[in-house]
C-alpha cells in the first residue's frame, strides 16, 4: 500500500470533526502525494463534503493536523488555504459568470499600469493561460456565457495559476457530458504531469477507475481505506462503499404466484439529457420494484422524472407513457397525481413537511390541494382523516394538532405516508423511505410498505439500504452512471446480486 | 461583456431616434443651444446618475440620494448666506460630510447585514428630517461666486453654452468610466454583483468594497446638491424629492442590470440624456402637461425592463446552445 521512497505533499491525520448530534469525520487520515489524482469516494453522509471544508477553511476541527510538504498548516479561511496552495473548485462553478474570462483569471491581481488595470497586458496573459489548457476561446468573453465544462477548467487554471500544488475537485463532472468528461480528464492529467496533487471526489466509478492512482474510501465518517487503484477491484470498493460483504445470505421474500398482475405504469424511453439517460419501467399492480445505486447514480432523478418534477423528453418514440394500456402524459407533479401518483422525497426537511403546520394538517395536504383551494375541506371530516391515519400508520404524537417538526424523523416519515395514503393512490414513489429513521422504526415502515402492497398498491422505493430493498422488492432496478443499467427479479434479487451488477 | 453590450446599444439607439424624431418635428431642435442646455438642467442628476450605477452594478440600491442632495443644498445656504462661510470651506466640508454618511451606511448594510434597501430608506428620511432641523426656510444664496458662475462657461459653436455644472457632470462621467473599467475597485464591484459569495471566495475585499461604494454614491450625491445648489441657487428642504427614483430609472434606462452585475456608466449618462430629451420635447410641445415626462419615463422604465428579462432568458438559452 505505501511508496516508502515518496512522501506524501499533503498529509491529513487523525481528522475528527463533530456536528451536534453527528461524527462527521472520525480520526481519518489522507495522504496525497504529488503528481497523483487521489479519488475521495463515499455515500451520503460519509463525510466527503465535510473533509474538503476542514481542509479549506470553510469550517473549523475538533481535532487532528494537516502537514503540507513537512510543515503543519491550519487554514482559517479558504484566501488563507489558496495562499498556501490548497485550490479548489466546486461542483458549482464558484466564478463570475458576469464577468470576462480574463477578469475571472485576474480578478484581485490585475497587471497594473501607472495605477489602472492594464487590460491589454492582462487579455494578453489570460490567452496564453488558455492556452496552455488547450482552449480555443475568446478571454473577452464573458464568462457565463461558455460551457460548464470550460468554466470549470477556468476555475481550474485560476487556482492553479494562484500556485497551488494540491488542487481538491469537488464534483466536478457532475452535469458534463462525456466529451467534456474527457477534455476535464486531459487537463487532470496534464497537471498531474506537472506535479500537482489532485483530489478528485466523484460519484462515477467509471471516472474512479479512467483517471485516479489512488483512491480513499469514506464510511459514516471514518476511513475504510486507501488503496492503490490498480490494486483495487471494482467490486471490492463498491462492497466498502456501501459497508456490505458478498457473502450475506438474502432475505427475499419469495412472492407467491399472484405475481402476474397486470401492468399499471409503463414509462417508454423516459429520460431527459444531461440529467437521465432514457429509460423502460414498467410497474404492475401490487408490485413493488426497488431502485438501487451508489449516490449520483440516478435513482431519485428516476423518481423525478417518473413524478414529473422533471419532464422527460418527448418526440420520436420518447418519452412515453401509458397506465393501463392507455397512452397519457405526465408534465407536472399535479397531472401525476391527478393520475394517481404519489411521491415522498428523500429531502423529508425540505421537500416534505411543512414544519410549523400541524399533523392533521400535513395529512390532509396533498388532498386538499387536489380538491383545490376554493373547496375546502370540513374541518370535521379533515379531523376525522387525520385521526384515522394516525391510528392506521401509528403516529405517534401527543395529539393532531401538534406542529409536525417537533415529531422523532420515523413519525414525520409516516405522516408523510398518510398524507398520499388519504389521496388513495394506485402507484407510490418513496423515496429513501427509511433514511434518518432509528431501527424500531425501520422494521414499522418496511412492515408498513409490505402492508401497502398486499393492498394492492404498486411501489416505487428507492433505497441505499440493500437489505431493505431485498427483503420487500419483487424486482430491483439498477442504476449506474445516471442510466439503468440491469433488472433484477426472482431469485436473482440478493444484496450480493445487486452489489455485482452496480460494479460490472 | 460583449453580451451585456446590447441593452447598452439599444439605449443609444433610443436616443439617437428620439433625436432624431425631435429635430423632424423641430426645425431647431438639434442644436448647441439645446445641447448646452439639457446638459445644465440635468447635471445634477447626471453626477448623482453615476454614484448610483457603482451600487446597481453592485447589487445594491441607494434610496437617500435625494435627501442628501437636499441637505447639501440646506447646508451651504445656511453656511455661505447666515454664517458668510467661504464656499472653498464648505464645498470640501459638505463633501466629506456626505461621504462620511455614505460610508456609515455601506457599513451598516455590510456588517449588519441590513438590505441596502432599508438601510438607505432610512439613510433618506435622516437626511431629509436633518434638512427640516436646519431651517424650514428656502434661502436664496447670492454669494459672488454663484452670481458669476455664467461667466465661466464655453462657447460651443452655434449659439450654445457649456455651463460649469455640465463640465461637472461630463468630468464626473469620465472619472466614473476609469474607475468603473479600469481599477481594481471597479472589477470588485462588477465581481460583488455578479456573485457575492464568489467573488468574497475569490478574495474581494467585500467589506471595504461596499463601504466605498455607497461612499462614492453619497459623496456624489453631495457634489450633485452642490450642483444643484449653482442651478437654484438656493438651499431648500423641499428640494430634490423623489430624485433618487429619476436617478435609479436613469440608471436602468441606461443599460444597467437592476439586478447587478452587468451595467456601464456611459449608458447611464445617456439614460440621463433621454429624460432630458424627453422634458425638452415637452417644452418644444408646449401644450403637453410637464407630467407627461414621468409617463414617458415610465413606459421606456417597463420597456427596459422587459428587454432585461428577455436578454437574460435569450443568453440562458445561449448558453445551454453554446454548452450542447
Amino acid at each position: 500500500m505505501q511508496v516508502p521512497e515518496r512522501k506524501p505533499l499533503l498529509s491529513i491525520e487523525g481528522l475528527t470533526k463533530t456536528y451536534p448530534g453527528v461524527r462527521a469525520l472520525d480520526a481519518v487520515d489522507l495522504h496525497l502525494y504529488a503528481g497523483e489524482v487521489h479519488a475521495l469516494l463515499g455515500e451520503n453522509g460519509a463525510g466527503k463534503s465535510t473533509l474538503i471544508k476542514v481542509l479549506t477553511g470553510l469550517t473549523g476541527r475538533d481535532s487532528g493536523r494537516f502537514v503540507l510538504d513537512g510543515q503543519e498548516i491550519s487554514p482559517a479561511n479558504v484566501i488563507q488555504a489558496t495562499a498556501l496552495g490548497i485550490g479548489t473548485v466546486y461542483q458549482e462553478v464558484n466564478l463570475l459568470g458576469n464577468m470576462s474570462v480574463a477578469d475571472n483569471l485576474f480578478l484581485g491581481r490585475q497587471p497594473m499600469r501607472l495605477g489602472f488595470v492594464d487590460k491589454r497586458r492582462m487579455r494578453q496573459q489570460a490567452a496564453q493561460i488558455v492556452a496552455k489548457y488547450g482552449l480555443k476561446i475568446d478571454v473577452a468573453a464573458p464568462l457565463g456565457q461558455l460551457s460548464v465544462a470550460v468554466q470549470q477548467i477556468i476555475a481550474i487554471a485560476r487556482a492553479v495559476d494562484l500556485s497551488a500544488r494540491v488542487l481538491i475537485l469537488d464534483e466536478p463532472t457532475a452535469s458534463l457530458d462525456t466529451q467534456e468528461v474527457a477534455l476535464l480528464f486531459d487537463v487532470m492529467r496534464q497537471l498531474r504531469e506537472r506535479g500537482m496533487a489532485i483530489v478528485f471526489v466523484t460519484h462515477f466509478l467509471d471516472q474512479v477507475y479512467a483517471i485516479s492512482d489512488r483512491i480513499t474510501v469514506l464510511r459514516n465518517g471514518r476511513r475504510v481505506a486507501e488503496r492503490l487503484t490498480r490494486e483495487l477491484p471494482r467490486i471490492d470498493l463498491v462492497q466498502m462503499m456501501l459497508g456490505h460483504e458478498l457473502s450475506e445470505t438474502a432475505l427475499h421474500r419469495h412472492k407467491p404466484e399472484n405475481e402476474a398482475g397486470e401492468t399499471l405504469v409503463r414509462f417508454e424511453k423516459y429520460g431527459k439529457r444531461r440529467y437521465m439517460a432514457p429509460f423502460d419501467l414498467s410497474v404492475r399492480r401490487g408490485e413493488i420494484v426497488g431502485v438501487a445505486g451508489l449516490l449520483g447514480s440516478g435513482r431519485t432523478e428516476t423518481a423525478k422524472l417518473v413524478f414529473g418534477i422533471e419532464r422527460a423528453e418527448t418526440g420520436s418514440g420518447r418519452g412515453l407513457v401509458s397506465i393501463d394500456g392507455k397512452p397519457t402524459h405526465i408534465r407536472s407533479p399535479r397531472e401525476a397525481i391527478r393520475r394517481g401518483f404519489g411521491y415522498c422525497p428523500e429531502e423529508r426537511k425540505t421537500e416534505g413537511i411543512v414544519g410549523s403546520l400541524s399533523v392533521r394538517e400535513n395529512i390532509i395536504l396533498a388532498l386538499q390541494a387536489r380538491r383545490g383551494w376554493l373547496r375546502r375541506m370540513p374541518r370535521r371530516q379533515t379531523d376525522e382523516i387525520a385521526a384515522r391515519y394516525i391510528r392506521m400508520l401509528d403516529i405517534r404524537t401527543p395529539d393532531a394538532e401538534r406542529a409536525i417538526q417537533f415529531l422523532s424523523g420515523g413519525n414525520q416519515q409516516k405522516a408523510l405516508l398518510a398524507r398520499w395514503l388519504v389521496t388513495e393512490p394506485r402507484f407510490l414513489i418513496l423515496d429513501e423511505p427509511t433514511r434518518g429513521i432509528d431501527v424500531g422504526a425501520h422494521a414499522e415502515i418496511i412492515r408498513l410498505i409490505e402492508r401497502l402492497c398486499a393492498d394492492g398498491l404498486s411501489l416505487l422505493v428507492i433505497s441505499s439500504e440493500l437489505d431493505e430493498i431485498t427483503a420487500y422488492a419483487d424486482r430491483v432496478v439498477i442504476l449506474r452512471d445516471r442510466a439503468h443499467v440491469a433488472e433484477l427479479s426472482g431469485s436473482d434479487v440478493t444484496t450480493s446480486k445487486i452489489m455485482t451488477t452496480i460494479a460490472a | 461583456m460583449r453580451g451585456s453590450l446590447v441593452p447598452l446599444l439599444i439605449t443609444v439607439g433610443v436616443f439617437l431616434a428620439g433625436t432624431l424624431a425631435c429635430s423632424l418635428e423641430f426645425p431647431h431642435f438639434a442644436s448647441t443651444l439645446v445641447l448646452g442646455d439639457t446638459l445644465t438642467d440635468n447635471a445634477f442628476l447626471g453626477v448623482v446618475a453615476v454614484g448610483m450605477t457603482f451600487v446597481i452594478i453592485s447589487g445594491g440600491i441607494d434610496l437617500s440620494v435625494g435627501s442628501v442632495i437636499a441637505f447639501t443644498c440646506v447646508f451651504l445656504a445656511l453656511a455661505i448666506q447666515r454664517h458668510h462661510v467661504s464656499p472653498w470651506l464648505a464645498f470640501p466640508a459638505i463633501l466629506a460630510i456626505t461621504a462620511g454618511y455614505g460610508a456609515g451606511m455601506g457599513a451598516l448594510i455590510h456588517y449588519f447585514r441590513i438590505p441596502p434597501f432599508i438601510t438607505t430608506l432610512a439613510g433618506m428620511f435622516l437626511a431629509r428630517g436633518l434638512c427640516f432641523v436646519l431651517t424650514t426656510d428656502s434661502i436664496p444664496i447670492s454669494h459672488p461666486l454663484y452670481q458669476h458662475l455664467y461667466l465661466y462657461a464655453i462657447d460651443l459653436p452655434g449659439r450654445g453654452k457649456l455651463s460649469v455644472i455640465a463640465m461637472i457632470m461630463l468630468a464626473v462621467v469620465a472619472v466614473g468610466m476609469v474607475i468603473a473599467h479600469r481599477t481594481r475597485f471597479g472589477a470588485n464591484v462588477y465581481a460583488m454583483g455578479g456573485n457575492r459569495v464568489s467573488a468574497e471566495m475569490m478574495g474581494v475585499p467585500v467589506a471595504r468594497t461596499t463601504i466605498m461604494i455607497y461612499m462614492l454614491s453619497s459623496g456624489l450625491a453631495g457634489l450633485a446638491g452642490i450642483v444643484f445648489s449653482f442651478y437654484t441657487s438656493a438651499g431648500s428642504s423641499l428640494a430634490a424629492t423623489g430624485v433618487e427614483l429619476d436617478t435609479i430609472a436613469a440608471v436602468v434606462i441606461g443599460g444597467t442590470l437592476l439586478s447587478g452585475g452587468q451595467g456601464y456608466v456611459i449608458g447611464t449618462f445617456v439614460g440621463v440624456l433621454i429624460q432630458g430629451l424627453i422634458q425638452t420635447y415637452i417644452t418644444f410641445d408646449g401644450t403637453l402637461s410637464s407630467w407627461w415626462t414621468k409617463i414617458a419615463v415610465g413606459i421606456l422604465l417597463f420597456g427596459f425592463i422587459a428587454l432585461q428579462r428577455g436578454l437574460a432568458i435569450l443568453s440562458a438559452r445561449g448558453t445551454r446552445a453554446v454548452a450542447a
